[in-house]
């Protein structure tokens, strides 16, 4: 039984989507956003194989084949980003400048708390490409030498985070207008952000929606910058 | 045959991507010369969106899931992070809502000053 477990390729593709079906129905069964589904699905997988004590390499040699396909996946968001780009083209200094303040401020926020708190270049850099998609985010950490599981993790609960919180930060700064929210949505917390941008409404969606591509690009260069700092 | 052929449109753009960031030495993921290049067409009209429709659909609606592995290695990287996994959670929170408010609000003060500037 253990020789087919640690021999079996589609172990470790049935374990993520199993997971990730049952974060679905938790999300839908209880409606707490705190139950992100990405978010279950990893706690239930690192706890399926803490307690099995299957290695996590026999899980991730069936599970690659997932991964594989995150680049062909991530250059899709170019559909709808064709889609949205009238909105974009009206609103263009608006949303540029915001989602560029954004990317800057992560940064520098970023850079702030790791030099207090004494980071070293590695789990800096882990931390800088934390508020975009974890497409980009992962190869972004890759790239500058981070700790990319832990990338994904902390994009992830940005997201979760982004989710819970985007009404009560955005009543209490009076942000109003519904392109603003989209765009400090989606620059704070990507797809996961976006999810409750939609709720809010179509402009609020659209909108959140693009700043999750165009932060995306910002803070390829951004990060690349910034990596020089510490 | 429909599919086939939106997925052979959508790979030859990862291969692109791929071949890119092997030959420009800049850390720009292979994706992100993908996305550039897929929009670029898009807006050339080159290809319509009606031929890539349901396989990239597909694939962005399954997307989630391609992240599971990769955080999942977190269990690998648990020894290099579990001393600092306060701070950790205090850099998340912070510039989450750091960049939400900036973000919102420079983007709403920039849409209010263009209303004043056309009243």
């Amino acid at each position: 039984m253990k020789d087919l477990l640690q021999n079996s390729v589609f172990l470790g593709v049935l374990l993520s989507i199993g997971a990730y079906a049952i974060g679905m129905l938790l999300k839908r069964k209880t409606g707490w956003s705190i139950l992100n589904p990405l978010l279950v699905s990893i706690v239930l997988i690192i706890a399926f194989l803490l307690v099995t004590g299957l290695p996590y390499q026999t899980y991730s040699e069936g599970a690659d084949i997932i991964s594989y396909m995150l680049t062909p996946a991530t250059i899709c968001l170019a559909v709808p980003l064709y889609q949205q780009v009238e909105l974009l083209k009206k609103n263009y200094k608006a949303v540029l400048a915001g989602i560029l303040s954004g990317v800057i401020s992560s940064m520098i926020t970023i850079l702030i708390l790791a030099l207090l708190f004494g980071f070293d270049h590695a789990s800096y850099v882990t931390f800088l490409p934390k508020s975009i998609t974890t497409a980009i985010g992962m190869g972004v950490s890759q790239e500058l030498g981070g700790y990319v599981s832990v990338t994904v993790v902390v994009i992830v609960l940005t997201g979760v985070i982004g989710n819970v919180i985007a009404d009560r930060v955005l009543e209490f700064l009076h942000i109003e207008e519904p392109i603003a929210k989209g765009v400090a949505i989606g620059s704070a917390s990507h797809a996961i952000g976006t999810a409750r941008a939609m709720e809010m409404g179509q402009v609020e969606g659209a909108m959140s929606g693009l700043s999750i591509v165009v932060s995306g690009i910002m803070t390829v260069l951004g990060a690349t910058v910034f990596s020089w700092f510490l | 045959m429909k599919y086939i052929i939106q997925l052979l449109i959508i790979i030859i753009f990862a291969f692109i991507g791929e071949v890119l960031h092997h030959f420009i030495p800049v850390p720009v993921p292979a994706s992100i010369y993908g996305i550039i290049l897929l929009f670029g067409v898009l807006e050339m009209k080159w290809i319509k969106v009606k031929d890539i429709r349901e396989v990239s659909m597909f694939l962005i609606a399954v997307m989630p899931v391609m992240f599971i592995p990769s955080a999942v290695g977190l269990i690998d990287s648990w020894e290099a992070i579990k001393g600092s996994i306060f701070q950790y959670l205090a850099i998340t929170i912070i510039s989450t809502v750091v960049v939400m408010s900036v973000a919102g609000l420079v983007t709403q003060y920039v849409i209010r000053r263009g209303k004043e500037a056309a009243e």
